[in-house]
């Protein structure tokens, strides 16, 4: 019986996960290649016209290849101020949304359950809070775009109306309120998800350590500090990780409000500059590929950290799991176990 | 009496978080009621004054200021519906699939298998934007849907969902006794885990739908054809000179845009809440 387990039916472990791996391959890890290589490469879009151009009539003299200096297309990203500027901007507007982000979502969980003074009409908030998350993030920026135009925004209307302004304010071309404008519309769309995430973590916080420091006359304050804040300590590790990932991809809402020239120039942020660069204009491939790369190495640093995060609480699942299981079971995980750590 | 003022001191800080809770609920209906309203309202109305909360009488006239223009609502939502449609069956079914093969089955590399998926599980798809647009420009892809819809089969956080859930809803006996039945292993596949996992279905379902529906970086690199664009592309359109002065009109467009969010959002908002709560990774 146990025989036939581990002979017959490891085979259907790779069938069932062959499309995965194939769709994976072909999408992702091939694309990934590609866009690596091109990035050592001449290709551009006038390259590539220019090719096609000579194949009807026949003849091969231009070719996609790599240049004589291979590192050109980095050099060339890691020394335009355009990049480093969107950096700059992609650094501030995620910060600038986080920290507040954050602290008001902390804020709100500890309400939410706090078992002693209860708030009523928390399903009401929780859905309402965390409904702009849902809506479309290009609809949300054209939005705010109309709610803080120049001429017939209603945002000025209000400030003139509560008479905090006497002249419209042109908010999109001063820098510092174009880049609060889109730091503010990610913090708006995104706490009430990080409220939510905070409100499980809170609720998965074993109970009795919470009646233990009432027994100990604990006040408010000292349960959240010493009882809350250290058990959240992971899933806030969590929430920052994935947020700076967000951040770094932010591209829907600078995109759409950024028009063009200055504006576009104050909230240009990594992803729009690698977008523009690949897609826009000049339609430079190689360089907007390298540019591409260079985000990964980063990206691919904090998913580092996620990983550990979630290893982490999966081996302790997988523990439960092993000890719930019959003999018969374990020693086949053994063996995987055995095998898995040469990997 | 100190308990007594204990209590007053209790109620007025009670006072203060609901002033500020309707503050923030306020904050979040605000922009939406807006878009809503000016989408009624006429030109010279919102030149008067933009901040109007309260309908008008002009929407049939912006409706035709819309609808006569590039701005297309029908062809948007035909069109995502069927990328975020097909892109989310994909999505559910194989990682179901691959989960199952995770949980169910002891094959060598089945270990490193998921450590490789949560390796990947936070790698954005722009950063591949490149390569990706040459190789589906090479194929002819460009201006298809295909190029949205199949890479949805490899969804590495939806498999991951659906791994940690499987792994306590799954006993493995009841895949035991199907074998001893005599069932094929898709059949129990198909017939027996696709209807206990329905739950994590549903929920990753309406996520994988609804980050489809609102995505723009992809389908912008790939649909150039106007007849093609999704909603999110949609918008991008009202940014255009022809509705330079049709203040109302892109409001309604707008409206346009998120009321099948809306609508969905308010039929299914405890799951999808609940959804967050518990999946807490989102690709």
């Amino acid at each position: 019986m146990k025989k036939k387990k581990g002979v017959s039916y490891a085979k259907w472990g790779y069938i069932f996960a062959l499309p995965f791996c194939i769709a994976y391959l072909m999408f992702m890890i091939y694309p990934i290649l590609y866009t690596f290589g091109i990035g050592f490469t001449n290709m551009t879009d006038k390259l590539q016209m220019q090719i096609a151009q000579e194949e009807m009539i026949g003849i091969e003299t231009t070719k996609v290849e790599l240049l004589d200096n291979v590192f050109e297309n980095y050099e060339f990203v890691l020394s335009d101020p355009n990049f480093w500027g969107s950096l700059k901007n992609t650094v501030i507007i995620w910060g600038v949304n986080f920290v507040p982000q954050i602290l008001l979502a902390l804020l709100l969980a500890v309400w939410f359950t706090n078992g002693r003074n209860k708030i009523r009409g928390k399903g009401f908030f929780k859905v309402l809070f965390y409904m702009p998350n849902i809506i479309t993030a290009a609809t949300i920026a054209m939005l705010f775009t109309k709610l803080f135009d120049y001429n017939k925004g209603p945002v000025n209307d209000l400030l003139k109306m509560l008479g905090v302004i006497d002249k419209n304010i042109d908010f999109f071309t001063i820098e510092w309120t174009s880049k609060a404008i889109v730091a503010f519309v990610q913090f708006w769309m995104w706490y009430g998800y990080t409220m939510i995430i905070l409100i499980s973590g809170i609720l998965g916080i074993s109970p009795e350590l919470f009646e233990a420091a009432d027994i100990d006359g604990a006040s408010g304050w000292q349960k959240f500090r010493y009882v809350t804040l250290p058990n959240l300590k992971t899933i806030m590790l969590f929430t920052l990780v994935t947020s700076m990932i967000g951040g770094m991809t932010m591209f829907d809402i600078p995109y759409m409000i950024g028009g063009s020239g200055g504006i576009r120039g104050n909230i240009r942020t990594a992803s729009v500059y690698i977008f523009e660069m690949s897609f826009q204009g000049g339609k430079l491939y190689n360089r907007a590929s390298a540019a591409s790369m260079i985000m990964f190495v980063m990206i691919a640093v904090l998913a580092a950290v996620i990983f550990f995060l979630l290893r982490d609480k999966d081996e302790i699942a997988q523990h439960k799991i092993e000890k719930a299981n019959e003999k018969a079971f374990k020693k086949a995980l053994k063996e995987q176990k055995a095998k898995g750590g040469v990997q | 009496m100190a308990k007594n003022k204990n209590k007053v001191g209790s109620v007025v800080a009670h006072f203060w978080i609901y002033v500020f809770l309707i503050l923030l609920a306020v904050l979040s209906i605000l922009p939406f009621w807006i878009m809503l309203m000016n989408g009624t309202r006429s030109t010279p109305e919102i030149n008067a004054n933009a901040l109007g909360l309260l309908p008008s009488k002009f929407l049939a006239r912006n409706w035709e200021v819309i609808s006569t223009k590039s701005f297309n609502a029908m062809t948007g939502f035909v069109n995502s519906m069927i990328i975020s449609a097909g892109a989310t069956v994909l999505s559910v079914y194989f990682s179901s699939m691959t989960a199952y093969a995770i949980v169910a089955y002891r094959w060598k590399f089945r270990r490193a298998f998921f450590t490789f998926i949560m390796a990947v599980l936070m790698i954005p798809s722009q950063i591949v934007s490149i390569g990706f647009y040459q190789m589906m420009y090479s194929f002819g892809l460009n201006n298809s849907f295909l190029p949205l819809i199949i890479p949805a089969i490899a969804s590495p956080a939806v498999v991951f969902y659906m791994k940690q859930y499987m792994e306590p809803a799954l006993p493995l006996e009841i895949v035991q006794a199907a074998r001893i039945d005599g069932a094929g292993e898709f059949f129990t596949f198909n017939r027996i885990v696709i209807p206990i996992m329905k739950p994590a279905i549903a929920t990753q379902a309406i996520f994988a739908f609804v980050q489809k529906w609102n995505e723009l970086f992809i389908p912008s690199v790939l649909l150039t054809d106007t007849d093609k664009f999704t909603m999110p592309m949609m918008v991008s359109l009202l940014k255009g000179d022809i509705y330079k002065t049709e203040y109302g009109s892109v409001y309604l467009g707008l409206s346009l845009t998120v009321l099948p969010l809306f609508i969905v959002y308010f039929l299914l908002s405890k799951y999808i809440i609940a959804g967050v709560a518990l999946g807490s990774v989102k690709g």
